[in-house]
């Protein structure tokens, strides 16, 4: 199609701005984690003048980085798996069954989604600590076992609602043809529609994976200092005498690289499953 | 467009199971109750958690904020003294400072929330309407824009944060040697830090409006554009008339979502100034937290939480019951 001189000068234009926008934080983020700690702290410069890997050795040993790294994996790992599965069950069901609930369902799930997180965060913190005194011993406060249930409160709801979009768009045809050969509900779940579903499922998890890695709210109330994830963990890089800024720009370099080349990698399928969701 | 025949009605069905519409789904069609009971069966685990993170954190919220929950009675909750209303009225009464600071941390979020969404649907709709059209080079663009969104939200906040820094940090050395001041601007204090906040935030967020919309334009066939071109229509009027217009649903929810992650944001300002931040960046949820965990104040905590919610109960109501009606009548 023709373009006229207004039009690409638009694009220069956008471009020019927005890729500036993006390309300058990253540009420090990047320079300033190979830079000695004088530097950093000294006037800014756009070229490192002396290029050290010293901070990515030097992050593991400042603060218990592999503890929270592992705190971060456990903790976002098992509430994945766990609301991807209760996701498919419920999504399925959602999707293929008129049954009597399922607007009130519906319509809970996602009016939830929009509920600020502060709003769990005060009742759960308070039920936490009471069933604890109960108990006797710690088994929700500032554990993973309670934060892993508090990151459900925002995977849940979203995985239910992606998932439930995108079997919306795997043809009944296929359930039907499953059936008349005798498989049964889980059968043709399992064996039919969650192989079509698989690119769904996969950016299901990794959204949701996403989410809970950057989570701050709950990580900074729910967590002590030995389950303490990577959000909360980064800041200790700041102390009261000194803030090691090229070690917060490793460390933030570090946790990132994986979950964006993840992203970038299925971000295909994510948008097919956001837009599935949101033009119903 | 499509011209629907008796013949391609297999087709039709498919299209209508595919957007979700209510299937030929007969109950008891030849399989009995074990296939009427699947999806109680399905969706039990879900219910049950739902029941256990949402509905009685809920009912429990709302409990607490008619009761002077203060830090002596978090261990002992059942103590705590009713206070009905008190905390409502204290929020509501703007002319006490308690009152007044809280009216400010809501105007603040509501210019916050108003400023990052309008950026960053603008950022996004110009970067969508530009990588849309194929050209060289064009897929680096659409992944590079993509990636202050995958990043974790810390990550990214705290590399502004750096670079926000008076004495060592990127802004002020830049506006220094452009000569606009002299390099010693605080940006993460006083009325700057408002502004700093804003800046973060549609940074992060405006690729989320740019991944939604440009799915959206990809859903609009190209004969509509072919149409349009044959009538003489150039590619500004195409986008007035045919693409914006053509968006419209995707917009509904991707602003609405904007919407409510930026109104009900705490990661932005708690990352870049801790627990208390200044007060012109003292946006909703984090003078909540604050009232809750620096003053201990549960109660009054949750009853501000309880006012938050109902407002974007009724903004989104009234959101939706506005632009769905006119996008049916459209």
């Amino acid at each position: 199609m023709r373009e006229p001189v207004s039009f690409k000068v638009f694009r220069v234009v956008v471009l020019a701005v927005l890729t500036t926008f993006i390309l300058v934080p990253m540009w420090v983020l990047f320079t300033s984690s190979v830079k000695p700690l004088g530097d950093v702290q000294g006037k800014f410069e756009w070229w490192p003048s002396h290029v050290t890997f010293q901070p990515f050795k030097d992050i593991w040993s400042t603060v218990p980085l592999g503890k929270y790294f592992l705190n971060s994996l456990i903790v976002c790992s098992i509430s994945m798996v766990l609301s991807v599965i209760v996701a498919i069950f419920a999504g399925y069901a959602v999707s293929r069954w008129r049954f009597h609930g399922r607007s009130v369902f519906t319509t809970t799930i996602l009016s939830t989604q929009m509920f600020p997180g502060i709003l769990f965060l005060l009742p759960l913190f308070l039920i936490f600590v009471n069933i604890d005194k109960v108990l006797g011993f710690t088994l929700l406060y500032q554990t993973r076992v309670g934060l892993i249930i508090t990151y459900l409160t925002f995977s849940l709801p979203f995985a239910i609602w992606m998932l439930a979009g995108y079997f919306d768009g795997i043809p009944r045809e296929l359930d039907e043809a499953a059936r008349v050969d005798g498989a049964s509900t889980l059968g043709t779940l399992f064996r039919v529609v969650l192989p079509a579903a698989r690119p769904g499922v996969i950016a299901v998890a990794v959204y949701s994976f996403m989410t809970s890695w950057g989570e701050v709210l709950f990580a900074s109330q729910m967590t002590s200092p030995d389950t303490q994830t990577l959000s909360i963990g980064l800041q200790s890089y700041s102390t009261q005498i000194n803030v090691y800024w090229n070690q917060v720009m490793a460390a933030s370099l570090v946790v990132s690289v994986p979950i964006v080349i993840a992203f970038l990698l299925l971000q295909r399928y994510l948008v097919a499953g956001l837009t599935a969701g949101a033009v119903k | 467009m499509t011209s629907h025949t008796t013949l391609d009605r297999t087709d039709g069905r498919r299209k209508a199971a595919r957007r979700g519409s209510p299937g030929p789904e007969k109950p008891g069609r030849g399989r009995g109750t074990s296939h009427r009971l699947a999806p109680y069966l399905l969706i039990a685990p879900a219910i049950i958690l739902e029941l256990l993170i949402h509905i009685v954190p809920m009912v429990v919220g709302v409990w607490m904020s008619f009761v002077g929950l203060t830090q002596a009675y978090i261990a002992n909750w059942s103590t705590a003294p009713w206070q009905g209303l008190s905390s409502y009225k204290l929020a509501l009464d703007f002319s006490s400072p308690v009152g007044n600071s809280f009216l400010h941390s809501f105007e603040v979020t509501c210019l916050y929330t108003v400023l990052v969404v309008g950026i960053s649907w603008t950022f996004g709709m110009s970067a969508a309407l530009v990588l849309h059209r194929n050209f060289r080079g064009c897929g680096l663009f659409r992944t590079l824009f993509l990636v202050p969104y995958a990043m974790p939200i810390y990550a990214g906040i705290m590399t502004w944060s750096f670079m926000l820094q008076r004495d060592n940090g990127l802004v002020n050395h830049v506006l220094k040697s452009l000569g606009l001041t002299n390099g010693d601007s605080f940006w993460l204090i006083g009325s700057n830090a408002f502004w700093s906040m804003v800046i973060v935030a549609v940074w992060r967020s405006w690729p989320f409006a740019f991944l939604m919309l440009l799915a959206g334009l990809q859903n609009i066939p190209d004969d509509v554009y072919d149409a349009a071109a044959v009538d003489g229509a150039g590619i500004w009027k195409q986008i007035r008339h045919i693409t914006l217009p053509a968006l419209r649903p995707v917009n509904l929810v991707m602003i609405l979502m904007l919407f409510l992650w930026t109104f009900n944001d705490f990661n932005t300002p708690f990352v870049l100034f801790g627990a208390q931040p200044p007060k012109s960046a003292d946006i909703i949820s984090v003078h909540i937290y604050g009232a809750s965990f620096v003053n201990w104040d549960f109660g009054f905590g949750s009853a501000m939480s309880v006012l938050l919610l109902v407002f974007l109960l009724v903004v989104t109501g009234l959101y939706l019951l506005v632009f769905n009606r006119r996008s049916r009548r459209a």
